[in-house]
This record gives structure tokens, sequence and C-alpha cells, in this order.
């Protein structure tokens, strides 16, 4: 459990720096892709709802720390996308590429949705089309780009983790 | 066996319970932070010594790369701006000239009145950006000096000659600045040429379209302001250092009840390639306490 933690954080740790950093030089026309979501997207897939919520969670408060104008409002959001892709779970195949490809296409989408929702329509910033299509496909493009390395990336380390701790569990009952 | 497993799974809180736990976490944090304007605090401390020298060294990486990158790429357009800006710095020399005529001038008048202390050399530490916002929707970013080197929230942040932002929250070896650029900023503004008040509001959309942030309610009954005219921070801002310079004017447009204008301005500041900013370690003081809750509220 711990080794799991420890794993996952240092995960978030080189996630939240890559695209903080590195990603934002590597910007399409001032846009730069969501690595937290495809972070939380496919950990929360991969993983079920309950780590897919804590991740969430954690990758939302450091976005709220670093970023945030309200402590805890990208907490919230990420923890129900990591939630929400968890309840897809028992569709969750290896082999799979598609369905999690969409699962975390949708999912940054819907959550640039909220954010315009929230953010912009509230302020009566109304040209949602404008925003539409400066902000939200390009990001939504440039994410599923960069998911379809990623995620690959992600599948082989979580499947590194589960041998690592199946193998100390046998050790440990025998 | 059976009763093994059902015992196990009576002690284990179910998910969608945690979720609900941790979801009304989450909002009264939100409220608390949007009441009580509280930060991180501790999370700052903590969140600052994990990542603040991470991306410190990261950067310092890409900025190297960059910067040789950039050489390569930028020859050619640079030898072409080199022949425009050798003409440009011949008319700017013979306007130096003219200016310095009249520097002596109002010298002699300032020694006259007094008025040296017009614009006060604030105490001001220099850093450097470390990291931006993860999102592609707010202008927000970090820099590597915190309240350890005596920032706190509210001082003014500028870069060059212009103003960049204010200072959100800190933490202990970073501080979060929010740009004037920023779609939810409003700045109070004042035309030099003309001392007229105006409202700068930051707007991604036109920030995206045509590198510019808009004003509004600018009082010109006389049609005195001109595009080009440089707009500076307010006197009557609460958070805001006098006279810090924000843009130049570029479009002024007659709102319909012809009694007040907004237009558009472009920003000193190039913002796309900050790197590194000067924060003024001055908060604005305001006498009034009816204008200090005000500010909190907005």
């Amino acid at each position: 459990m711990i080794y799991r933690v420890i794993c996952l954080f240092l995960i978030v740790v080189v996630n939240f720096i890559l695209q903080t950093t590195v990603f934002q030089g590597l910007s399409f026309a001032g846009i730069v892709p969501n690595l937290m979501i495809i972070l939380v997207s496919s950990f929360g897939f991969m993983r079920g709802k309950k780590e897919g919520m804590f991740l969430g969670f954690f990758c939302g408060l450091l976005i709220d720390i670093f970023f945030g104008f309200y402590l805890g409002a990208y907490a919230l959001l990420f923890m129900y996308v990591g939630f929400i892709n968890g309840m897809f779970q028992k569709h969750f195949y290896p082999d799979d590429l598609k369905l999690p490809l969409l699962m975390i296409g949708l999912s940054d989408l819907s959550q640039n949705l909220v954010i315009y929702f929230i953010g912009f329509l509230f302020r009566s910033r109304y040209s949602f089309l404008y925003y539409l299509r400066a902000i939200i496909l390009p990001e939504f493009v440039y994410t599923m780009i960069i998911a379809i390395f990623l995620y690959p990336l992600f599948l082989w380390i979580n499947q590194k983790m589960d041998k690592i701790q199946t193998r100390r569990a046998t050790k440990f009952h025998v | 066996m059976k009763r093994i497993y059902s015992r196990n799974k009576k002690k284990r809180i179910p998910t969608k319970y945690t979720l609900l736990a941790m979801t009304l976490l989450c909002i009264v944090s939100i409220f608390a932070s949007l009441i009580l304007n509280i930060s991180g605090g501790p999370l700052n401390g903590v969140a600052g010594y994990v990542f603040v020298p991470m991306q410190k060294g990261i950067n310092s990486i890409g900025l190297w790369a960059n910067e040789k990158t950039e050489i390569f790429r930028n020859l050619k357009d640079v030898i072409a701006e080199n022949e425009q800006l050798k003409a440009q710095v011949d008319d700017l020399t013979n306007q130096l000239m003219v200016n310095k005529l009249e520097q002596y001038e109002l010298d002699n008048y300032r020694e006259l009145l007094e008025l040296d202390e017009k614009y006060p050399s604030y105490d001001k530490v220099a850093a450097n950006v470390i990291a931006k916002d993860s999102g592609n929707w707010f202008s927000v970013f970090t820099i590597d000096k915190g309240a350890n080197d005596g920032i706190a929230p509210g001082m003014n942040v500028i870069a060059g000659s212009g103003l960049v932002g204010i200072v959100t929250d800190v933490g202990p070896n970073f501080s979060k600045i929010r740009t004037v650029i920023n779609d939810s900023n409003k700045v109070s503004g004042m035309v030099t040429t003309t001392n007229d008040n105006l409202t700068v509001c930051g707007n991604l959309q036109t920030m995206n379209q045509e590198s510019v942030i808009t004003f509004q309610e600018l009082r010109d009954t006389d049609n005195e302001v001109k595009i080009g005219d440089p707009v500076v921070t307010s006197y009557i801002s609460d958070r805001y250092q006098q006279g810090i310079l924000i843009g130049y004017i570029n479009t002024i447009e007659e709102n319909s009840n012809n009694l007040t204008k907004s237009g558009t301005i472009t920003p000193v500041v190039d913002f796309e390639h900050i790197e590194e900013v000067l924060v003024i370690k001055e908060i604005k003081v305001v006498g009034d306490d009816s204008q200090i809750i005000q500010d909190t509220e907005e």
C-alpha cells in the first residue's frame, strides 16, 4: 500500500513539473496539453473509483496551491474526474487503447466545459463558440496526441507496480 | 470464507461516502478561501519545498535549450530587424535630443515646485518565473521568491517598465502572481495625457486574438484621449502603486450611453516570454477603511 502511494506520488510530481515547466515551452499557439487529466483519467480507469478519487483530489490540490484562486476548486473537479473514470474500470482491458483514449478525451472536454461555465459564463463571457474553437478543442487535440504516447507508459507502470506488489505479497505469505 | 468476506466488506466505508465527505471538505475550503481570504497555509509550505527546487532546475535547463534553438531560428529575422532598428535609432536619437532639452526644462520646473518625489523609487526584489498555470484559461504563474524574501500578498509585480500583475498568495519560497491580462483581473488606470480614469480589464479572447486587453468606463467628454496614449495605474487604485505603466491605447469606442468609452490597450509587457520580474516590496496603503473592505469584496 505504502509502496503504491510512493510510486503514484512520484508519478504525480514528475507529471506536474513537466506540465508547468517543459510543456509550457512546447505549447502550440499558446495551448498547453493537459497532462494532469491524462494521469488522473488513466489511473482512475485502471485502478478504480477509490484510487482515482484520491489521485484526482491530490492532483487538483497541487494545482490549487500553485495556481488556483480558491483552495479546493480544482481538487473537487479532478476528484470527480478520477471517480467517474473509475466507474468504468470493469471495461478495462490492457490491450484496448480506444476506450481509455476516449475516456481521456471526454474527461478533458468536460473539465474544460465546467471551467468555462463556472469561470467564464458566470462573468458574462458569452462567446462560447470562440472559447470552444480557441481553447477547448485545441487543448483536446493536443492532449489526445500526448495521451497516445503517455497512456501506454502509464499502463506499463501500472502493470509493473502490480507485479512488484504481488511478488511482495507472495513473499510475505511464504 | 463467506463470513470473513462479508465482515470485511462491512468494515470498509463505501467509496461514495468518502467521495461525499471529500466533496463537502472541498466546498467548505472553497467558501473559506472565498469569504475569509485564507490561503493554503502549511500546505503552501510543504508543496513549496517539494516542488519549487525541481521546477527551478528543470526551468533553467529548458530556458537554456530554448535560448539555443531561438538563436538559430531567429538569426534571419534579427538581421532584417537590425536594419530597421538602425534607422529607428537615428530617429530616436534626434527625438532624444529634443526630449533632453525638455527634461532640462522640466527639472527646473520641478525644482521650483519641489516635486522631486513624484515617483519614489520603490524597494524591489528580482525573481524568476518558475512555472505557469497548468491549464489554458487563466494567466497565473509562480515565481521563486516567497515569504522568506519578504514578499506578501498585495505586492505589485513589474517587468521592465510595465505592470505584470499582483501577488495573490505566498508560500515560504514561492509566490503566486495573477497577471493583468488574466480574464478576471481589473485595474484602475489613468490616461497620462489627460488624467482621465478608466478600468483596465484582462480579457482572454482579445488577448488571444490581437494581443490586447480591454478597458472600460473612460470618461472623456472632451474627446481628448487619443490612440497611443499611455495608460498607467491610477492613484485611486487600492491595490496598485501609482504610476506604473500598463500599456498604450489601441482602439477607442464610444459606449451607447454616450457618457463613457471603452476600447483596447496593448500591454507593454511581453507576457508570452516573461522570465524575470521585479516585485515592489511595498503594499499600497489606503487611509480610508471603507475602501479596504471594498477591495476584499472585489
